[in-house]
């Protein structure tokens, strides 16, 4: 099946190609949209969600509209563990997984877009690019919102633009994103200075979570506050404008720690890859800040690791992709030991 | 439901939006306005529907009025003002239109901004007034069926699919 395919590959976001990807993990965008005669989600009764589940996939879901493969799946007919599996891949949100009624998503076998259903709005459109590449992002976004538009009818004000479930993201209905992945700034405790000065100009940044609450190997996410009021490549060029500035101050920070630590540096790089290489057990939040430490080590010469091997790590040691690769359910407990050998395995075939 | 910070009937009923959970405040009317002013004054704050609505509170400082407006209700989804406040989240496209006073402050609050500039669907979005049309009658035509006059239902279901295949064609 498509879903047990992927869970081998890597996904686009962590492909660690593209522009500046040393530092940038992937470019992000997505389009809300609403079809006019319809509540909004929340507000819809079952019956509503069925037509409009079936209005749209009748215009998505024929592979002869696109040109590269795409899948199409029920998210309310899935089990648990799918969905969480392609939460951790970022194809469709955690909202999307949880909520209930007639919901689905279609997804780009390159893994470069997705079109969720009945999310909070109708149609959440959402394209990926690795590394640093938002026009691309947004020329592929702006041919398949066109595409649904030449089928659709959605709600639109003269005034207020594209009409969404929440205010937040009336106008455009669009959030650009940006994934940075940012330790040196973690360790020299620089990180909250910059991300305030970012509020300032109007840019949320949210660090990025795996299971439950706990934050995620120093990603963070840049993206636009506001939606309406700004052209979609102004938005665009809002985001581009500060990551320069972000990799800059992430390049600084790396150079500090060379210079005055390169030892302490070294060394807790070292632990990390002796840890990850060794454990008996381990959990996820462990095992994706260790990774961090190496994929760190390993932009800065201080270790080699194959990159595109570490970046698949931080995806395949997520609950869900462990499950799915060891091929049935596990409790915590025989997951941590699963990480752990997987960990090892990986590890002691890349130093072959 | 009580205020959650006194033992008065909790009047205010508050969804911050800033984060992805939201969270929901129950505030008497006293503790709410402390609330809504000291979530103004926080600099560098993410806009939320907190904020903009003590900006609306500023200007209107009556709550009776807000009380009032609480009652007002979207004709076709049903949602009343209340509801919207409570979840942060609006019913149909024409709430948009139903609470345009009420919105347009809040919508200016958060985005500094009140205009769309950017994209269009095709046509302009010309019609979406007519299809929200729709949700009213898919509405009657649920209740006509629940109260079993299905006489008026079938019609209604007739109508619905006329529009709808109008716009097929259209
Ligand atoms: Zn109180
Ligand atoms: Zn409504």
């Amino acid at each position: 099946m498509f879903l047990d395919e992927l869970a081998g590959k890597g996904g686009e976001w962590l492909k660690g190609t593209g522009p500046e990807s040393d530092i940038v993990i992937s470019s992000r965008i997505r389009l809300a949209r609403n079809l006019a005669e319809f509540p909004f989600v929340r507000k819809c009764s079952d019956g509503d969600k069925l037509a409009i589940e079936a209005r749209v996939s009748e215009v998505i879901n024929q592979q002869s509209k696109w040109s590269d493969p795409v899948s199409y799946h029920r998210i309310d007919e899935m089990n648990d563990l799918d969905r969480q599996f392609l939460v951790e891949r970022q194809l469709i949100s955690r909202e999307l997984a949880e909520s209930n009624g007639a919901r689905s998503v279609l997804i780009d076998s390159g893994e470069k877009f997705s079109v969720m259903i009945n999310e909070e709005d109708h149609l959440r459109i959402q394209a990926v690019q690795s590394g640093l590449d938002l026009t691309e992002a947004w020329h592929r976004i702006n041919a398949i919102d066109d595409f649904v538009d030449s089928c659709l009818h959605y709600a639109f004000h003269p005034r207020y633009g594209y009409l969404t479930a929440c205010p937040t993201n009336v106008g455009t209905g669009m959030r650009v994103s940006v994934m940075l992945h940012l330790p040196a700034l973690v360790m020299t405790r620089e990180l909250e200075k910059v991300f305030r000065s970012l509020q300032k100009i109007n840019l949320a940044v949210r660090g990025l979570y795996g299971e439950g609450s706990e934050a995620m190997g120093d990603f963070y996410q840049i993206s636009n506050q506001i939606t309406l009021g700004k052209s979609e490549i102004e938005l665009v060029q809002q985001v581009n404008e500060v990551i320069p500035v972000m990799i800059e101050y992430e390049r600084k920070a790396r150079d500090f720690l060379l210079r005055e630590s390169r030892d302490e540096l070294s060394d807790r790089v070292s632990r990390a890859h002796g840890i990850l290489q060794n454990a008996k057990t381990i959990s996820s939040e462990e095992t994706m800040h260790l990774l961090s430490s190496i994929r760190l080590g390993v932009n800065m010469g201080l270790i080699e690791v194959d990159i595109p091997m570490l970046n698949r790590l931080f995806l395949q040691t997520q609950p869900a992709h462990l499950q799915k690769m060891i091929g049935g359910k596990l409790d915590i407990a025989d997951r941590n030991v699963q990480r752990a050998q997987y960990l090892k395995k990986s590890f002691n075939i890349s130093d072959n | 439901m009580k205020c959650q910070h006194c033992e008065k009937p909790a009047t205010f009923h508050i969804t911050e939006l800033t984060d992805e959970v939201p969270e929901e405040l129950h505030l008497c009317e006293e503790h709410a306005r402390t609330y809504l002013m000291q979530a103004d004054l926080k600099e560098d704050e993410v806009p939320s529907i907190a904020s903009a609505l003590a900006q609306q509170l500023k200007v209107n400082p009556a709550a009776e009025q807000l009380a009032q407006l609480d009652q007002q209700a979207c004709p076709l989804c049903g949602i009343t003002f209340y509801e919207f406040r409570h979840v942060g989240r609006l019913g149909c496209p024409h709430d948009y239109i139903c609470f345009e006073d009420e919105l347009d402050p809040i919508i200016s609050n958060i985005h500094s901004a009140t205009a769309h500039v950017g994209k269009q669907p095709r046509g302009a979005g010309e019609g979406t007034d007519q299809r929200t049309e729709l949700i009213r009658l898919r509405r009657e035509m649920e209740q006509a069926i629940q109260i079993e006059d299905y006489e008026k239902a079938s019609m209604l279901r007739d109508k619905i699919a006329g529009i709808e295949e109008e716009e097929k064609s259209g």
